[in-house]
């Protein structure tokens, strides 16, 4: 019986690409799991909720990464249904499959916002689809919740970033590494905006403080074999490899590099896309040592992120693990409804001029909505992982950094951003 | 110095995955003449088999024979893509025989399928495999040369498996039978050979050479439901450019796929090598259409 409807679904998902000849895979992943095992009592009739969209892609290479940010936020739609909702309304999420796709991105943006009319979306992961969905936001004029850290340069009036901008992760943890592990450094990224754009800033973040650029790679995202970059690394001994990959690469790169016979003690690589989660993924063996910058870890010690990690725990299982963007992203949807709160409307002009100095007690230490950029300050973070899959943290900022999307207080910076 | 020698070895160790992808398209399209779209899902097929023979392994045995879960998840692959392959011919193939253009678009939907399936049983997220640990690590020739085990037991699993494709199609009888159907069907059948038996076990065979090929990718990367489809475009390149219907052309084809691709990757970067050989491979076509090793024979004219 069970085997039955799996052939019916599977001719019914070909019938579908045959006629569309694309975005096949993903309308299977939008089943509406509004509601599923919310703890309210369904007495709010459909009239009485506030809808939001959540826009991860749930299939493909990045599935590995943006499955879990989707959890998060949908623990914490949970939790606040459970304590009343927003305004006094229940907030609906609906859930789209982004599949990997940035077009996709771009047009399930656009369906959550002309045709299930959200509030806002939370959702993205790679800058590809942040950059892809920008305009359909703009031009709907929508809000999107975006949770990753990026390589800035950029500022959307309709987008809140609740990960970190460069100067929040990248600048300082290259200034570190440069005054703590060596000068000679080595970029290798995914070919696509963020490593790129990314590698610019780092490039002329070396000249300026006296580092050396070794080399720098960029492989296609889902990229397997390594062998060939691994070689080049060899010969080019640098001090630190920079890694600005996205994904399943990561798996691929670090399996490959120990197989190589480099190790942690051998060199420092530090990651800006690794965390907990893709830790889980790829092993604690094989990547114990190597460093991230972040903002925050499971192992950051706050009694809000105590309180976070066990009920995100308890909802999702004893061996899940949360990661920064996870945080960011549950962070997120206690920001848009404080802004919701404080305006006590979801008109977006009323809701972004709310969200202005917005302070919440998130997993990471506080952080504040900042009024000229929509991102929000956070505290840096580096951290060493430890052979049980966790961070150790080597380094922290102190307190929580100003966002500088466009490195407007760097001098070395002048000119990277075109203006 | 040592980036060269490093660099020749990685040549070899990519035209071995190359051709390990490759071969099982070899006798499907190559001798079969079928456009095998599905071909990819049958090596996604071959890699879940070995994340779930590692499941089965880590749940039901002793610790102590995990690491000897490899060789049992070889054998598992192989035996259930070549089961899948041999119902896949039997239901639907064997009706499509001649008809290239048809069995291309069938098998393609077959293979959208097998990947919406993947994604019911395993779900959407790719999964990683963990290697046995006696291929952890590398071979160290000096301290600047390590050879990575994984890499120089999948060199050794193409041999292998070149090896007894070899013995098969040239020193058997079910090999000789499969020869002749082959190059001519009707006289094969006069001379009392059921060529749809002949049919469906080479296609079988040629599936669990993609199931043996997705076992070995295990090794390298996650696996997930649409591994095929990035395997698929460079499993073809290799067939057509080696020419149609020669096992010989075959091996000559990944490794020249192989080697240029590592070259051309070293001095410039990852894109613009893959770019580089793809411009090759449409140029040389150009100038000899039948690919490296041209075979005359009836069934392609």
């Amino acid at each position: 019986m069970k085997k039955q409807s799996v052939i019916v679904k599977g001719w019914a998902s070909f019938v579908l690409c045959a006629i569309l000849m694309s975005g096949c895979v993903t309308e299977k992943e939008t089943a509406p799991t509004a509601g599923a095992g919310n703890g309210s009592p369904p007495v709010e009739a459909a009239g009485d909720s506030i809808k939001v969209g959540i826009l991860h892609s749930l299939s493909g290479t990045m599935a590995i990464s943006e499955v879990s940010v989707k959890d998060a936020e949908m623990l914490a739609i949970e939790e606040i249904n459970a304590a009343g909702g927003v305004l006094g309304k229940q907030i609906e999420p609906v859930i789209e499959d982004g599949a990997s796709d940035w077009p996709t991105f771009a047009e399930k943006a656009g369906k959550l916002l002309q045709q299930d009319k959200v509030a806002a979306v939370f959702g993205g992961w790679t800058s590809a689809s942040r950059k892809a969905m920008l305009p359909v936001f703009e031009q709907n004029h929508g809000l999107l919740f975006y949770p990753v850290q990026y390589e800035g340069l950029e500022s959307s009036p309709n987008i809140f970033y609740t990960g970190a901008t460069t100067n929040q992760q990248i600048v300082p943890s290259v200034s570190w590494l440069l005054e703590n592990r060596g000068k000679k450094m080595f970029l290798l990224g995914s070919d696509y905006v963020f490593p790129r754009t990314a590698n610019k800033i780092i490039k002329a973040q070396l000249t300026a403080e006296g580092g050396e650029l070794a080399g720098e790679e960029y492989t296609p995202l889902g990229h397997t074999d390594f062998s060939t970059i691994i070689a080049k690394i060899k010969e080019a001994k640098p001090d630190i490899v920079y890694n600005t990959l996205n994904g399943d690469s990561n798996v691929a790169f670090f399996k490959q590099l120990k197989d190589a016979g480099i190790t942690s003690k051998d060199m420092t690589t530090l990651s800006v896309s690794v965390a907990e989660e893709e830790i889980r993924g790829i092993g604690a063996d094989i990547l114990e040592g190597h460093l991230a910058a972040w903002n925050y870890y499971q192992s950051t010690d706050t009694p809000e992120n105590k309180a976070f990690v066990d009920k995100y725990k308890a909802k999702y299982g004893a061996d899940r693990v949360t990661a920064d963007p996870i945080e960011a992203g549950y962070t997120a949807v206690y920001l848009w409804k404080a802004a919701v709160e404080k305006a006590g409307t979801t008109d977006v002009n009323k809701v972004k001029e709310a969200a202005k100095g917005i302070e919440f007690a998130a997993p990471e230490g506080k952080v504040t909505i900042d009024g000229d950029n929509q991102h929000i300050h956070k505290t840096v973070r580096i951290g060493e992982v430890q052979a049980d899959g966790q961070f150790k943290e080597l380094w922290n900022s102190g307190e929580p950094v100003k966002p500088d999307p466009y490195l407007k207080t760097y001098d070395w910076a002048k000119g990277l951003s075109g203006e | 110095m040592d980036m060269t020698i490093l660099q020749v070895f990685n040549g070899l160790s990519v035209s071995s995955i190359l051709l390990l992808i490759a071969l099982g398209l070899a006798v499907t399209f190559g001798l079969m003449n079928v456009i095998n779209m599905a071909h990819g899902e049958l090596i996604m097929i071959g890699a879940y088999s070995t994340y779930v023979t590692q499941g089965l392994f880590s749940a039901y045995m002793p610790k102590s024979w995990f690491d000897t879960y490899f060789i049992a998840a070889l054998l598992v692959s192989f035996v259930v893509a070549a089961a899948v392959g041999w119902l896949l011919e039997m239901v639907l193939i064997r009706h499509l025989y001649g008809r290239p253009l048809d069995s291309l678009l069938a098998t393609w939907g077959v293979g959208m399928m097998l990947q919406q399936i993947a994604r019911f049983i395993f779900g959407a997220p790719n999964v990683a495999v963990t290697s046995p640990s006696w291929l952890n690590g590398g071979l160290a020739i000096t301290s600047s040369i390590i050879l990575p085990y994984k890499r120089l037991f999948i060199v050794l699993l193409v041999a292998v498996v070149l090896t007894a494709m070899y013995l098969y199609i040239y020193r058997t009888v079910q090999g000789r039978r499969m020869r002749a159907v082959m190059q001519n069907r009707s006289m094969a059948g006069c001379l009392g050979i059921s060529t749809r038996r002949v049919d469906g076990l080479t296609f079988a065979i040629g599936s669990g050479i993609a199931g043996i090929a997705g076992c070995a990718l295990t090794l390298l990367g996650p696996i997930g439901p649409s591994i095929g489809t990035y395997y698929i475009v460079d499993a073809f390149m290799v067939v057509v450019l080696g020419g149609v219907g020669k096992l010989v052309g075959t091996v000559v084809g990944a490794l020249g796929i192989g080697v240029f691709n590592t070259l051309f990757e070293t001095y410039t970067s990852a894109s613009i090598g893959k770019v580089l050989v793809f411009a090759c491979i449409v140029a040389f076509l150009q100038w000899k259409p039948r690919g490296l090793v041209a075979l005359r024979t009836r069934s392609l004219d």
